[in-house]
């Protein structure tokens, strides 16, 4: 690991790109350039955690991040303003002093954590290893990753299962299917909308 | 929408996208029962194959997806999926193994079928889970939305 490779030229890239988008968020005042630049993060990330080698991290954040989730904000954008307010300056130190000191205490726990690619750290070794060494026997299968989402760790996987769940019936229980549970009319730039039955009302 | 007919703006989006739906769809089903030897497996799927869903709703209009995919499916689609997997974990109770302790589907076999199938059954579950979940929450949000407007696009 010595020298810059190429890799390392690409993630440092990834990164700086990553800073960027986010800097741009905050900047920007259109909510539409803001969803979008938050899909571009997600991309930007998918992309990094492939150059990582975490390939089914990387397929599930460019679907989930950069696919559904840009095109949820862009609905709930939909049913607000396309803009958003300024912020006044004496409103932004409060948040500015979380950032700051929160940033720091990252900053003291970067000396615990273990070296980038570090073979003998925490999620390297112990039952990691046992993972790996085991499923060429127990299992079979090529991808290990599958192996121990689905088998090993099958509990948790039925946990996360439940959640996804629970999050659709969240909102089901809330709006209904058809958006229309409660009667709650939106008023996209002041005008009035809604479902099409109640219009002349 | 009104701009159902064929003098709608939106021509080649709606061109292109009826030869990429299918794909899509295509490549979902790749990205499940491929997930034992490539990355990916019933999540990815689930979430890729809801995107065709919400892109066909997007060109098409949401009143067209939701014919070609009631939303009285995607609810019992949703809970199907928790279903097939604690049904699968149940199975192997009944055989007389552990919670979701696959072998005890094949507990002879030497090249671990039975994990390969439960495994299969579990991701067929999350798949059903996800993708259900993904288009309801789409339905139940794009629902109370206004139409598109030209100039938004």
């Amino acid at each position: 690991m010595g020298g810059i490779t190429p890799t390392l030229f690409l993630d440092m890239g990834l990164l700086a790109m990553l800073v960027v988008v986010a800097m741009a968020v905050v900047r920007l005042r259109s909510l539409f350039a803001i969803v979008m630049l938050q899909g571009v993060y997600s991309l930007l990330s998918a992309a990094w955690f492939v150059s990582l080698d975490a390939v089914d991290v990387a397929f599930t954040e460019a679907a989930v991040g950069a696919g559904i989730s840009t095109v949820l904000m862009l609905g709930a954008m939909l049913l607000t303003e396309r803009e958003a307010k300024p912020v006044p300056l004496q409103k932004q130190l409060g948040p500015l002093f979380v950032v700051c000191i929160v940033g720091l205490a990252m900053f003291y726990a970067v000396g615990d954590m273990p070296a980038f690619g570090d073979a003998l750290s925490p999620a390297n070794s112990y039952v990691g290893a046992d993972y790996i060494a085991a499923t060429k026997n127990e299992i079979i299968l090529p991808n290990v990753v599958t192996a121990v989402l689905a088998s090993y760790r099958s509990f948790d996987t039925f946990g996360e299962v439940v959640v996804v769940y629970m999050a659709g019936l969240g909102i089901l229980l809330l709006l209904g299917l058809n958006g229309n549970a409660g009667k709650w009319r939106a008023k996209p730039n002041g005008q009035n909308v809604g479902d099409k039955k109640g219009e002349q009302s | 929408m009104s701009n159902q007919n064929s003098q709608s703006p939106h021509i080649i989006l709606r061109v292109v996208s009826k030869i990429l739906i299918p794909l899509i769809a295509l490549f979902a089903l790749y990205v499940h029962f491929h997930g034992d030897y490539g990355p990916g497996g019933g999540f990815q799927a689930g979430v890729i194959f809801a995107s065709a869903i919400i892109l066909y709703a997007l060109i098409f209009g949401l009143e067209e997806a939701k014919r070609a995919v009631p939303p009285s499916w995607v609810r019992i689609c949703m809970s199907l999926g928790v279903l097939v997997y604690g049904g699968t974990g149940v199975a192997t109770w009944i055989l007389g193994g552990e919670f979701l302790n696959f072998t005890s589907f094949a507990p002879d076999s030497t090249h671990a079928a039975g994990q390969h199938w439960g495994i299969l059954a579990v991701e067929l579950g999350v798949l059903f889970a996800v993708t259900g979940a993904m288009v309801a929450i789409f339905y139940a949000f794009g629902s109370r939305e206004p139409d598109l407007k030209d100039e938004d696009w």
